[in-house]
């Protein structure tokens, strides 16, 4: 009997070595730390850190969160402990992590998203930036920026100028054209684009006439969305060079592959690691299964493999 | 941690409330009272999330065959409000379930010598049986359970058979006195000779009185929270709760699966609170 052979499970995301593609989105795995329980964190690509901002930031009244058939509906309202305590209280978990983290940022002003990613750029157990111009849930949370493209740009080439670090623009599914988005992050110097974030959604408690979420509107995901990420990756996939990275409902390994056949290079587990802490993990695990049962020798092979 | 338990027992033991006992790992025995376990219903799409449930006991029981050894349980008393735990009331035993926990913090025992008075609501009184089990064996333990009818009145002879002093009131008076359960923990505070604490768990209502009346007589009291949650470990920050010195322009939130879900009363904001 032939034995399998290990699949090559790397990949390089604009210059950051992932020993497989599979990464934890912003706002679903805290600061990483919060899981080390629960996850062998060397045995998944990158981490993404709850999204920081230059002041702390309380986040929204509740309820903040809300069930919905197949996916989950939330205004957290952008609630983190700002860049001081990042440097001071969670950075130091990231030196003893053999993994790349990713930090997510965002600001209400062009100047904030530049003078953030100066200093990340500080900031040496930072792997690299991710940009959110994406939350649906605070007035000053980056939409705007994440539905223009001219503003996207700005800010884009803001954060290039203040930063050399792998720069990922994390695009918001809440736009007409998304590929139009993408090129105009793509020709304002980023590095990477990861999408979807969040769909702006709601939910509505009939007996009391009242929204459910505490901000009405919330950033619908889970397992429902997935069909709609996996259109906007392949699209954008079509449409710039830069490489993606697949968001939206990621389940299990099957959903991680079909996001790299669509045009990602790596992909993000999002709401999943809520309901198994060990989400990415096992999904990383049977990536390299589903690999090793097809004979197929490097992951690469999969990257945009769609046939049309 | 997280297991996979198999479920002993799931028993209605009150219109529209179940009490089930499941298998679980030797690491579940140090559970504390307050503590709670995140239940996966199936392993579905619909519903997605977990659900949070205090722990209600822990115990070992001994399986029926000939030279079996006491294996760990774990209880969980819960009510049917909505699609999850319709569908948790409607599994047997042998079923399995995927469960996370036991997670966040519990209540602090404190000094044997004073009075415990325990207040519950409905199926608030799921963490305060476990908590009566601890408290009772080297203290004076009274519980003061309420409800809207008898129907929400638990398990008060598992409480009675642990030696707890147990005072009912119920809205429509079908069980015990007719109006609120903290008229009844006022009398008792009015002939207190020595110290207590307040322990409860409950309506968001009962809360709010019970953490009044600790504040105005000067007696400790912790409560236990119920939170809306994705993760119970501390990511999704959906289940917070306003902390003391909470305002819109001096946001203060608490946890409530890691920094809770027991909290020192005065540690939280009750005003402004619906």
């Amino acid at each position: 009997m032939k034995s399998a052979i290990k699949p090559d499970m790397t990949v390089n995301l604009a210059g950051i070595n992932l020993r497989n593609p599979v990464m934890t989105a912003s706002g679903t795995f805290g600061y990483g730390e919060e899981f080390a329980e629960y996850v062998d964190m060397e045995s998944i690509g990158a981490f993404v850190t709850k999204g920081l901002s230059l002041k702390p930031r309380a986040g929204n009244p509740t309820p903040r969160i809300v069930e919905t058939p197949g996916g989950m509906l939330n205004a957290i309202g952008l609630q983190n402990v700002g860049i001081d305590a990042f440097i001071a209280k969670k950075v130091p978990y990231l030196r003893s992590v053999n993994t790349p983290a990713i930090a997510n940022f965002f600001g209400s002003t062009v100047d904030e998203y530049a003078e953030m990613a100066r200093r990340l750029d500080e900031i040496p157990e930072v792997a690299g930036l991710e940009i959110n111009i994406s939350c649906p849930n605070v007035k000053q949370g980056g939409i705007v920026f994440g539905t223009d493209p001219g503003c996207a740009a700005s800010v884009v080439s803001a954060c290039r100028a203040a930063s050399k670090k792998p720069l990922i623009v994390k695009l918001s599914p809440n736009v007409t054209d998304v590929v139009t988005m993408a090129k105009a992050c793509e020709d304002a110097g980023a590095d990477a684009l990861s999408l979807i974030n969040t769909l702006t959604g709601m939910a509505i408690d009939l007996d009391r006439r009242r929204p459910i979420l505490a901000n009405i509107t919330g950033g619908f995901s889970g397992p429902a969305i997935k069909p709609i990420a996996l259109r906007m990756v392949w699209q954008v996939a079509k449409g710039v060079k830069l490489p993606i990275i697949g968001i939206g409902g990621i389940m299990n390994a099957t959903d991680a592959l079909e996001f790299m056949l669509a045009g990602a290079t790596a992909v993000q587990v999002g709401t999943a690691s809520f309901i198994n802490p060990g989400a990415a993990q096992k999904i990383a695990e049977d990536m390299e299964a589903w690999l090793i049962a097809h004979g197929i020798s490097d992951i690469r092979s999969m990257i945009g493999a769609l046939e049309t | 941690m997280q297991f996979t338990a198999m479920i002993l027992s799931n028993v209605e033991v009150s219109p529209g409330y179940w009490r089930m006992r499941m298998t679980a790992p030797p690491e579940c025995a140090a559970s504390r009272p307050g503590q709670f376990v995140m239940v996966r219903v199936n392993g579905a799409i619909d519903p997605l999330l977990r659900r949070p449930f205090g722990i209600f006991d822990i115990g070992t029981y001994t399986p029926a065959q000939s030279g079996a050894i006491p294996q760990p349980y774990l209880e969980m008393l819960y009510r049917v409000v909505g699609k999850g735990t319709a569908m948790l009331s409607t599994l047997h035993g042998s079923d399995l379930l995927d469960v996370l926990g036991p997670l966040g913090k519990g209540f602090d025992l404190g000094s044997p010598a004073e009075e415990k008075l325990i207040v519950g609501g409905g199926v608030g009184l799921a963490p305060l049986y476990l908590l009566a089990k601890e408290l009772a064996q080297g203290s004076e333990v009274r519980l003061f359970a309420g409800g809207k009818t008898r129907d929400d009145i638990l398990c008060i002879t598992e409480f009675e058979r642990l030696g707890v002093e147990c005072y009912t009131a119920t809205e429509d008076g079908s069980l015990g006195e007719c109006g609120l359960v903290t008229e009844a923990l006022l009398r008792r505070l009015d002939q207190l000779q020595g110290g207590a604490t307040i322990y409860a768990c409950g309506p968001h209502g009962m809360l709010n009185a019970v953490a009044g009346i600790a504040a105005e007589r000067g007696i400790p009291c912790q409560v236990s929270l119920e939170g809306y949650m994705a993760c119970g470990v501390g990511a999704c920050l959906g289940c917070v709760a306003p902390g003391h010195s909470h305002s819109p322009d001096t946001p203060d939130f608490r946890c409530v699966c890691t920094e809770g879900p027991v909290f020192e009363s005065g540690e939280l904001k009750w005003r402004d609170r619906p």
